[in-house]
């Protein structure tokens, strides 16, 4: 199957190289988040195809996308949960609220490691990951479901209820 | 001015000194540019475009500002490095990856007030010499960085960025660079080679200062978010003025958070030194958790060294020198430096009686474990290590020799790698070993003295990933 990218989504890649007019390898982190944001992980054919744009070697997008804990080499569920264990929320009960998360949506997370941080629902729904600070310390425990922040999380229904 | 009213159950604290966080949670407030041209915003700017740039410069110097990061270096001296003479383009990088634990003040201004923001970086990219710079974002702040974007496309409409500022000759460029969720692009020169397009390996200091050799290799300038903001308020009331507030050589205000087993934990914004850390907890926090006592705290992110609840401390120096409980240090640069700790990034972690030193030692030890950019060996191999023998701690696995062990890897990190990051991931180790040592090996089992185990066997029952 061959990489189609949209032209709303070239034009969005094109616009964000724009902002680094002294290199264009600058654009790497950019490019890759608006290629994550459609196709919800990077592919081994999105990193050629983003290697190719910025002018690369594969192995320079490879290398950016294996580092980053951001960046997903494997699909994640249609809402990604990311649950803080750090130390603040850890002592609030981010534990806690991780597994009453699972137990809600069904996720095992037994086959989860270092290299494979997610797992995903048997419906494909959700995914949780178990991240590292997310700078909200004050309101502990935190999580993300997307883009939103939720805050001193006492029920794992309060988070899941406008996504069943 | 108007009177300001905050959001009820947000009220700032009646001994708090607000000047950054002046419009966090204000009733009436939005991020709007109209919003913030209704208080005054982007006067100081005006004001400075008509100012030489070595006096802006100057008025910092006079302030002693020091950095909000974590180091606290004065800025106006970092902004001195820039090489005499240099005839390259200077850049300028807003360090947003706000992401040491325990910090959590970036994260309101991005979100409630991106303009005061602006107009900070725009003054210090005028008295710098700067015509592109950069906002680093964590990429965990997804909204802030939309809410920046747009603050970003306001000013530039106003006419306070793009060329010819104001009709003032100054042109410059600001745009938003979205980090990967990597806690070491907060060290600056790996914050560089992210916005390079790399994986953020650390560079090597000397040659790599980033004033004389940053962004790709020009003079580059990396202050924090709160920082910045202070060069606004700066210019508004002089340097020497704007030194009244706080404590000699600590000036200024500077936002604590205040996170853990505290009754109200939040943010509060106070002169540098000017309140203690009993006062921080029992008055602006509401004191410790019903029928619980104070048994550690750390003072300034989680990589500071740790406070025990019961020890002496010795401030001053000279016939000044006395000494005082932790209740009563003073909550400044110097005063935790002599504590043997440090202000830090202003996260204040406090523990209760009811924590086991074992897990909280253990969770801190996974997050500088994943979070090592694996660069230099002793803290790439150190830091998981540490993680290892700490797993074994909280699950009943650990032998008595293993505490002197892990004392050894820890110290063999610090000192020996090309950035801070091994200080900050050996440091909560030594840390709590010389504090807590008894407990620790409270811990371990004699039994297993000598026992060989499969560590994955070990992993597997602790259930540990």
């Amino acid at each position: 199957m061959s990489l189609e990218i949209p032209p709303d989504l070239e034009a969005l890649i094109d616009e964000s190289i724009t902002h680094y007019p002294v290199s264009k390898r600058s654009a790497v982190l950019p490019v890759l988040h608006h290629l994550q944001t459609h196709f919800r992980y990077l592919s081994s054919e999105i990193i050629e195809w983003a290697a190719a744009k910025l002018e690369l070697e594969p192995i320079h997008i490879l290398e950016v996308v294996t580092f980053y804990p951001g960046f997903r080499q494997e699909a994640p569920g249609k809402f990604h949960i990311r649950v803080c264990r750090t130390l603040s929320c850890a002592m609030a009960g981010s534990h806690e609220l991780l597994a009453s998360l699972c137990e809600k949506t069904g996720i095992d997370r037994k086959n989860v490691s270092h290299h494979h941080p997610i797992a995903v629902s048997p419906d494909g729904k959700f995914s949780i990951e178990f991240v590292e600070c997310l700078a909200s310390c004050g309101s502990a425990p935190v999580c993300m479901v997307e883009d939103d922040l939720y805050e001193r999380v006492k029920d794992a229904d309060e988070v899941l209820k406008s996504y069943f | 001015m108007s009177e300001i009213t905050y959001k009820s159950g947000y009220e700032p604290h009646a001994r708090e000194h607000r000047v950054i966080f002046r419009n966090v949670d204000r009733v009436g407030w939005d991020t709007s540019i109209d919003t913030a041209l209704a208080d005054g915003a982007y006067e100081q700017l005006r004001k400075a475009l008509t100012m030489e740039p070595a006096a802006v410069t100057d008025e910092v110097k006079k302030a002693g500002l020091r950095g909000r990061g974590g180091a606290g270096f004065p800025a106006g001296v970092k902004w001195g490095f820039i090489p005499k003479g240099n005839t390259k383009p200077v850049y300028l990088i807003c360090n947003a990856d706000e992401s040491e634990p325990g910090t959590f003040k970036d994260r309101y201004i991005l979100h409630q007030d991106p303009h005061q923001l602006l107009e900070g970086m725009i003054i210090s990219c005028f008295a710098t010499g700067v015509h592109l710079a950069y906002i680093y974002i964590r990429e965990e702040f997804p909204m802030a960085a939309k809410i920046v974007e747009k603050a970003i496309a306001e000013a530039h409409e106003k006419g306070f960025l793009g060329k010819n500022i104001l009709d003032s000759g100054f042109d410059l460029e600001i745009y938003v660079h979205r980090g990967a969720g990597a806690y070491i692009c907060g060290e600056e020169t790996g914050l560089i080679e992210s916005l390079e397009g790399k994986r953020a390996y650390p560079r090597i200091k000397p040659p790599y200062f980033p004033a004389a050799m940053g962004l790709y290799l020009c003079p580059t300038i990396v202050n924090n978010v709160e920082t910045l903001c202070h060069v606004k308020h700066i210019l508004e009331i002089g340097g020497e003025e704007w030194a009244k507030t706080g404590t000699k050589n600590n000036t200024g205000t500077r936002i604590l958070c205040v996170s853990g087993d505290v009754q109200k934990p939040g943010y509060f914004e106070i002169e540098v030194g000017k309140l203690t850390l009993g006062e921080v907890i029992n008055d602006m926090c509401g004191g410790m958790k019903p029928g619980r006592t104070l048994k550690a705290v750390i003072p300034g992110g989680s990589s500071s060294k740790v406070l025990r609840a019961d020890e002496t401390f010795t401030i001053g120096r000279g016939d000044d020198a006395k000494q005082i409980s932790i209740w009563d240090i003073p909550m400044d640069f110097d005063s935790l430096a002599a504590c043997g700790s440090m202000a830090g990034s202003g996260g204040v972690i406090v523990i209760d009686d009811s924590r086991s030193i074992s897990w909280i030692l253990n969770n801190i030890n996974n997050f500088y474990a994943h979070e090592s950019c694996g660069q230099c060996t002793p803290c790439r191999e150190g830091s998981l290590w540490m993680k290892k023998i700490t797993d074994r701690l909280v699950t009943g696995q650990a032998s008595p020799s293993d505490i002197p062990r892990l004392d050894k890897v820890a110290r063999s990190i610090e000192g020996r790698t090309i950035c801070a990051f091994g200080e900050a991931c050996s440091w909560p180790t030594e840390a709590f070993i010389e504090k807590f040592r008894d407990e620790l090996v409270g811990d371990t089992r004699p039994e297993l003295e000598g026992a060989v185990v499969n560590p994955e066997t070990r992993i597997a029952n602790a259930g540990l990933k």
